[in-house]
């Protein structure tokens, strides 16, 4: 064919469905995609380096901005690397475990929410987006009851949380969960069955699991295509070990199936959080470090040396060991990772994040060649990708 | 009884009486338009556990005035690039069809006026229903041009696509049509709203349910509403063909939609169900039918997400077309026997 009778046409970064900034060059002949190239950047804010110059507890509120759509994740993500290069990793006591799993999964639900709601949107069922928010807005009165902040949360610290939970917040979360399984059953309703919805997304964006391997997919649009890999089973942080729940995993490797996996897994966080409640017994919240744990406020506004400990902590900091550690998690999008270097100093070395969202947008260009204009919509929602987790 | 008033017995009255039957047909058309925005707000709003407006006058009913005189005074701005008399012209083009269809439907029965017989309908055309249909054609024109003349990528795309989309669907809901016709043995929608008079069990819904489906789907691509509203598919063409659009422009777009609404509800209820037949006096009937098909539009959009353009495609060549075809023979076999 002529290079004449191609189109290029820019998409994004002002685009409704581009979620954020993300521009995609797309070569198109009539409606059919030829080629795509992302390009990315345009929300760099430099999270890597600038948390070089901070010491570690001032890093963490950085991490709430990566991707905005789960700042608890990425904030135990940075809180369990910097635990195990300090080497506290065992001293984290078992209230703030547990209640860093239920948040963690609470954070899941609220991110596939967002995920469900655009994704939906962008197919063009608008009903879904709204049901979505309104239960998002449930966790965010959640997150705002816990931290103060609907988004930027940054609850935990490194060696536990920053506060215990608040009066009622358990009954919150237990009246949430007992909703949710029911919600999620509306958005199937609205979704699963209609032959719109179903033509538009089986056997669109389809990646099998060999070429989601080598591009490194992970996460839910791994497990939809076929492969059994996730991290809080397959390499256990935070006490997930102790959990019961199903890795949720389909064939297909299509949008569908992607929408199915995640679906599931929300009913499977669900599971997770009601066995945190159970597990939940009254305890310390923080770990018994001393180098690197703020002293109680009651010591340290009655005596000398609770002040000076917070003082201490406060403009020094902590100083791990020279050494380096990598972190993994399942986040809601896929494999968080933390590689933290430490030369001694207060600040780290060099802090690499491995952002599930950037790995995953590799996949788009192969998933959408040959497909048409609106598949390439329905692939950038089924990615799941944020744009402030790309370009950190 | 009475003489037809016509322009040879009393062309003074005969004027008289046009003008006000034109006004006021023109006046209920652009309040339903004015207001259907209003009322999809809201329906769609309470589908969303949302409110829909509530702000502007009582339960936000002053709503539709209030975007008006928004769209009013922004800046109009046409694109340095743009075909400028295509650009301008566009938006009209998409208008005036909505509008005048509106003319051939009859909103009730004959009334009295000065001695002669008036009937409550602007023009009979013997030929009503390809009037109808040639209008509906005309209408694409606007939006392949508003596409075409505002030299950007997304608007040509929405351009295109409404052009095969109209094409094709207005082939299915013709054919739909013409099995209406073989009953009626007329094209006058006045002679179809006759041949369904009596009982209820006479609207053709009874007796042609599928030319019945099939226009109504067929008629909702054609207005290009959700979810066939590929022209203008805000999340993947950036509201396709009004993109560059702004201004008093946009919203001659935005009310030619809703005039197309009321149009196609209009002729949908008037050859399957009955037109001004009912219980209540003629207009109201009829008011009432297109308010239900207008809710049903509004509801469907609540629902349904948008279909590709291949399958629309496929759909209307190798579903509604071939479906209507066959509903014409089986009419037709009937009708013989």
């Amino acid at each position: 064919m002529a290079k004449k009778d191609i189109m290029t046409i820019n998409m994004g970064p002002q685009h409704p469905s581009t979620h954020g900034v993300l521009q995609l060059v797309l070569e198109l002949d009539g409606e059919t995609v030829v080629d795509a190239v992302p390009h990315i950047g345009f929300l760099h804010r430099g999270v890597e380096k600038l948390a070089e110059n901070r010491s570690y507890h001032r890093a963490l509120p950085l991490t709430d901005r990566l991707d905005y759509l789960a700042p608890m994740s990425n904030n135990l993500g940075y809180v369990l690397a910097v635990e195990k290069l300090l080497g506290i990793t065992d001293l984290i006591p078992e209230r703030a475990k547990v209640v860093r799993v239920m948040m963690a999964e609470l954070t899941r639900i609220k991110s596939h929410l967002v995920w469900l709601a655009t994704h939906a949107l962008d197919i063009g069922a608008m009903t879904v987006f709204l049901y979505c928010f309104r239960e998002r807005e449930a966790i965010m009165d959640m997150y705002e009851k816990l931290s103060g902040a609907r988004m930027t949360s940054n609850y935990f610290r490194v060696g536990g949380l920053s506060q215990d939970l608040p009066e009622g917040f358990e009954a919150d979360v237990r009246t949430f969960i007992d909703a949710m399984p029911g919600h999620i059953e509306t958005y199937e309703g609205l979704l699963t069955g209609n032959k719109i919805w179903q033509k538009r997304t089986i056997g669109v964006a389809t990646i099998d699991a060999a070429a989601a391997i080598d591009v490194g997919l992970s996460g839910p649009a791994l497990r939809a295509s076929g492969v059994d890999w996730d991290l809080r089973r397959d390499n256990p942080y935070s006490g997930y070990e102790d959990y019961e729940f199903k890795v949720v995993t389909r064939s297909g490797g299509d949008t569908f199936d992607r929408y199915k996996v995640r679906l599931d897994e929300m009913r499977e966080s669900c599971k997770i959080i009601r066995q945190a409640l159970d597990k939940l017994k009254p305890g310390p919240i923080l770990a018994d470090a001393p180098g690197v744990c703020l002293p109680a406020k009651k010591d340290v506004v009655s005596s000398i040396e609770g002040l000076i400990h917070h003082f201490k902590l406060i403009t020094d900091g902590f100083k791990p060991e020279a050494g380096e550690v990598y972190q993994g998690i399942e986040a809601p999008k896929g494999e968080l990772g933390y590689y933290l270097v430490s030369d001694g100093s207060a600040q780290p070395y060099r802090m690499k994040i491995r952002p599930p969202s950037f790995v995953n947008l590799q996949a788009l260009p192969q998933m959408v060649r040959g497909a048409l204009l609106a598949d390439v919509i329905a692939a950038i929602g089924t990615l799941d990708i944020v744009l402030g987790e790309i370009d950190r | 009884m009475p003489e037809m008033l016509s322009l040879s017995n009393d062309p003074l009255l005969f004027v008289a009486v046009m003008l006000a039957k034109i006004l006021a047909v023109f006046v209920v058309v652009i309040l339903i338009v004015a207001y259907a925005t209003y009322a999809e707000r809201k329906i769609i709003g309470h589908m969303q556990t949302r409110l829909g407006p509530t702000m502007t006058g009582p339960l936000g009913l002053l709503q539709p005035i209030a975007d008006g005189l928004k769209l009013f005074f922004k800046e109009d701005i046409i694109p340095a690039q743009a075909s400028k008399v295509a650009f301008v012209l566009a938006p009209m083009m998409i208008l005036v069809p909505a509008f005048i269809t509106i003319a051939v439907v009859p909103f009730g029965g004959d009334i009295e006026v000065g001695g002669y017989r008036v009937p409550l309908q602007i023009a009979d055309l013997n030929v009503g229903i390809l009037y109808v249909l040639a209008m509906a054609g005309l209408g694409v024109y606007g939006i392949v041009l508003a596409g075409w003349a505002s030299n950007n990528k997304y608007s040509l795309l929405g351009g295109v696509r409404s052009a095969a989309q109209m094409i094709s669907y207005e082939l299915a809901a013709g054919l739909s049509i013409i099995a209406v016709f073989m009953l009626a043995e007329t094209l006058s929608l006045r002679g179809i709203v006759a041949a369904q008079s009596g009982s209820v069990m006479n609207w053709y819904i009874f007796s042609q349910p599928l030319a019945f489906v099939l226009f109504v789907i067929t008629s909702m691509a054609e207005v290009n509403r959700t979810p066939f509203d590929l022209p203008e598919a805000e999340t993947e063409l950036v509201s396709g063909f009004c993109t560059e659009y702004s201004s008093m422009k946009y919203a001659l777009f935005f009310m030619a939609e809703y005039a197309n609404m009321v149009v196609v509800s209009a002729i949908a209820s008037t050859l399957f169900l009955g037109g001004p037949a009912g219980p209540f006096p003629g207009a109201v009937n009829l008011l009432l039918k297109v308010f239900g098909f207008m809710f049903f539009f509004i509801w469907v959009r609540a629902t349904m997400p948008r279909v590709k353009y291949n399958q629309l495609m496929f759909m209307g060549w190798k579903v509604f077309l071939p479906l209507a075809l066959l509903n014409i023979v089986v009419t037709g076999i009937v009708l013989v026997l």
